[in-house]
């Protein structure tokens, strides 16, 4: 007889499987195959293992950041590293937590240290989980020297403190700008918006007099955090270690949303992945205006798998303001973060080399494709940027944004845009108005922040 | 004329077997038995039984080890993510059964009616091929059947009014598209196990039928189809424990559409949420149990209803 079909083996993927990688690390924990290594208090404000030296040091990196391990490797010979490559939590996979909860359950076998592409890794990495000491080891209490911390950009170390203390290094910055194309403008004859309000006046006069023509998009998930936080959206305040203010009734709210929706009912912002062939093949060179994050100038605009805007067109301008109000702020999208484990046997060479790709020349400025989250590389970096003569105004609006980002809006351990993505998204692409789904919006991160053990206020 | 099932054929049939089982040699238990048994029991030990017995420990537990009660049951039930996960497997299995069993019984008819045998091998072939890739892999090739800009059949989804990824993904439509997967992977391997149920039946009594006039339609609906509910009812079985287990679609397909098919769409995500995400074990045993005893009911009655396990 032939045997059970491919689909039945394929998927006996049960939970049943988990439970039994559950069990295999209860196991390990039964025969005691924990580390015993013993834990003293440290001098830095945490337990620490006991230290050896000369110990090679494990780092998890993304594929992307495989660069910055070689740089290291290249600046300090004589420190030993393991570089193991994972997805970096990148979309919403989560594999950093995951992996750290079973070396948890298993008592050993965790990573010196760990490059995450998320930003709500400190939510969880600072705290105790089911009893065992939290994973990340906290920096500001003399691990990091603190002349190193405060070269960081203002509030680049947001995702990073969890109840005032710090427990990751920032790698680089994700702040949302404006950026425009300087030849199609000039072509049309269009004066950049500076209001929010200018901005939604300006997509319907394209739409009338441009068809076809966008100013902005939100197909993606992290359409919230480029104009809901950018318009001081209280939809995610963390006001504390477990407890977050939810209110998306609010004005600023609604004027995002209501922004949103008149320019998605006239075709200039449309409800389309960037990241999507539909987006590519529709929208190339097409695209007036983009706010969006500072990462978008290598992902999108000059990536020839993409928009591929070619040289001398692409400018950027400060994030908008709205009416009224004297100041601008702005949102973030992502921008990557290292972690030192807590349980490090050699934490002078995870310290060394967390500091060293954060920080040094080697990696952020001559290697790093997004914008340092370390003022002085960054410095050096916006100005390497512009010697390459592609950006067709001068970039010192992406160096404003990068300390505008709004802290209303704050790093839980849940992610704001899965909640965005599966609630939100859907019923937009089926025609609903995001006014009108506010208290849904609402009610879907109230529900989330609750599973995730959140006070909701 | 009325066309009865020539049941007397049936039983002097049965019984002739059973009696040259009871002539010959009796089965003998030798040790090669064993042997051959051995190396399953011990994987379905270490894979199955104690997986499954840990579980259920952990279930009744809480997290430091503590007797819990059913308070780990109550808090996954009462999860806002629990109930639509379940709808989200029922409306996909409902619609999952019934399309195999029609399809797959319908089409393995038809290729078994063919005259011409290299067309019935071939298309046995074709029928085959899918199910030949692995779940996650014919997962990303679907990725790209679904999308209207890249999808060979672009015209089609185009037609149907879908013009974006997004809209062919929308919560609606995900039953029938995991559905169809689903079947696209596995149908083909069943259809063979049903051509080979078919080529089981004696040729007596198909020649019998026709000699009392029944025409293709009246002996695959009479004769072969009752005489394929065993079969029935085992892929029935089978595809209801795979089926429950719902996880490597949605969760390929949420990653493709980076969440906008959510990640907690069907139960078996859910226990991995919670294991993995909120760090509780037990509540993912939890989900598990639950899981476990409906498809074990749902399970008997495909049994008991198909006669799996009567002996002939």
């Amino acid at each position: 007889m032939v045997g059970i079909p491919t689909v039945v083996r394929a998927r006996r993927r049960s939970a049943l499987t988990a439970a039994a990688f559950g069990a295999a690390a209860a196991l390990l924990i039964l025969t005691g195959c924990s580390n015993g290594g013993s834990t003293t208090n440290g001098s830095y404000g945490f337990p620490e293992a006991k230290q050896d030296p000369a110990s090679t040091i494990t780092v998890w990196v993304d594929a992307d950041r495989q660069a910055a391990a070689k740089a290291f490797e290249k600046a300090n010979p004589d420190t030993k590293i393991k570089v193991v490559t994972y997805d970096g939590s990148a979309n919403g996979s989560n594999s950093f937590k995951t992996k750290m909860q079973l070396f948890d359950r298993a008592g050993s076998g965790w990573p010196d240290v760990v490059f995450s592409s998320q930003n709500n890794d400190a939510a969880w990495a600072s705290q105790k989980s089911g009893g065992k000491q939290a994973f990340a080891a906290v920096l500001d209490k003399g691990l990091v020297p603190k002349d190193t911390l405060s070269n960081f950009t203002e509030g680049a170390l947001n995702p990073c403190t969890v109840s005032g203390e710090v427990y990751c290094l920032r790698n680089d910055l994700a702040q949302a700008v404006l950026w425009y194309n300087k030849s199609l403008m000039d072509k049309f004859g269009y004066a950049l918006p500076t209001t929010w309000e200018e901005y939604q006046a300006l997509g319907e006069k394209v739409a009338k007099e441009h068809p076809g023509y966008i100013i902005g998009s939100a197909g993606d998930a992290w359409t919230p955090e480029v104009f809901m936080w950018a318009s001081k959206c209280q939809a995610n305040d963390v006001t504390g270690v477990k407890s977050v203010t939810v209110k998306t009734d609010s004005t600023e709210c609604k004027r995002a949303g209501s922004l949103l929706d008149t320019l998605r009912k006239d075709g200039t912002v449309p409800v389309v992945s960037v990241f999507t062939p539909e987006f590519v093949k529709n929208y190339s060179g097409k695209v007036l205006m983009m706010p969006g994050p500072a990462w978008y100038a290598g992902a999108i605009f000059n990536n020839p798998q993409s928009l591929n805007v070619p040289a001398g067109q692409l400018g950027v301008a400060a994030p908008l303001p709205w009416k009224g109000e004297d100041s601008a702020v702005t949102g973030n999208v992502g921008g990557g973060t290292w972690f030192i484990s807590s349980h490090s046997k050699n934490l002078k060479a995870a310290e060394q080399f967390a500091q060293f790709v954060t920080t040094a020349d080697d990696y952020q400025v001559a290697v790093a494709p997004g914008y340092p989250a370390y003022a002085p590389a960054a410095e050096k970096w916006i100005a390497k940027q512009e010697s390459s003569n592609y950006f067709a105004t001068p970039l010192k609006p992406i160096v404003t944004a990068a300390s505008q980002v709004w802290d209303g809006w704050g790093y839980p351990i849940f992610s704001q845009e899965a909640v965005w993505a599966k609630t939100m998204t859907p019923a937009i692409t089926g025609g609903q108005s995001i006014v009108d789904l506010l208290p849904t919006w609402q009610q879907a991160i109230e529900n989330q922040a609750k599973v995730n053990g959140y006070k909701v206020n | 004329m009325t066309l009865a099932p020539p049941s007397d054929r049936l039983t002097v049939d049965a019984s002739g077997r059973r009696r040259s089982a009871r002539s010959g040699r009796a089965p003998g238990r030798t040790p090669i038995g064993y042997v051959f048994v051995s190396l399953y029991a011990l994987l379905a030990l270490a894979f199955g039984i104690i997986p499954t017995l840990y579980a259920i420990l952990l279930a009744f537990t809480n997290a430091d080890g503590g007797f819990a009660g059913f308070n780990n049951f109550v808090t996954v039930v009462t999860d806002f993510r629990f109930w639509p996960a379940v709808l989200h497997v029922t409306l996909y299995l409902v619609i999952w059964l019934i399309a195999l069993v029609i399809f797959v019984v319908l089409l393995a008819l038809l290729v078994h009616g063919l005259r011409a045998r290299w067309a019935s091998t071939s298309l046995r072939f074709v029928y085959y091929l899918p199910g030949a890739l692995a779940g996650a892999s014919s997962v990303l090739l679907w990725l790209f059947v679904l999308d209207p800009t890249a999808s060979p059949v672009s015209g089609l989804l185009r037609l149907m009014g879908f013009n974006s990824f997004v809209q062919v993904i929308q919560p609606g439509n995900l039953p029938a598209i995991f559905a169809i997967i689903a079947f696209w992977t596995g149908a083909g391997g069943w259809i063979v196990i049903m051509y080979g149920a078919l080529n089981n039946i004696s040729t007596d009594i198909l020649e019998a039928a026709r000699i009392d006039g029944a025409n293709a339609v009246q002996i695959a609906i009479r004769i072969q189809l009752p005489m394929l509910r065993k079969w029935i009812a085992y892929m029935g079985v089978m595809s209801l424990a795979a089926g429950t287990q719902l996880f490597v679609e949605p969760q390929l397909l949420s990653q493709a559409s980076n969440g906008v098919v959510p990640n907690d769409y069907s139960l078996n995500q859910l226990a991995y949420q919670y294991a993995f995400e909120q760090n509780d074990f037990n509540g993912a045993a939890a989900i598990s149990l639950i899981l476990l005893i409906v498809a074990l009911l749902l399970s008997w009655v495909f049994v008991t209803r198909g006669g799996l396990f009567e002996r002939e």
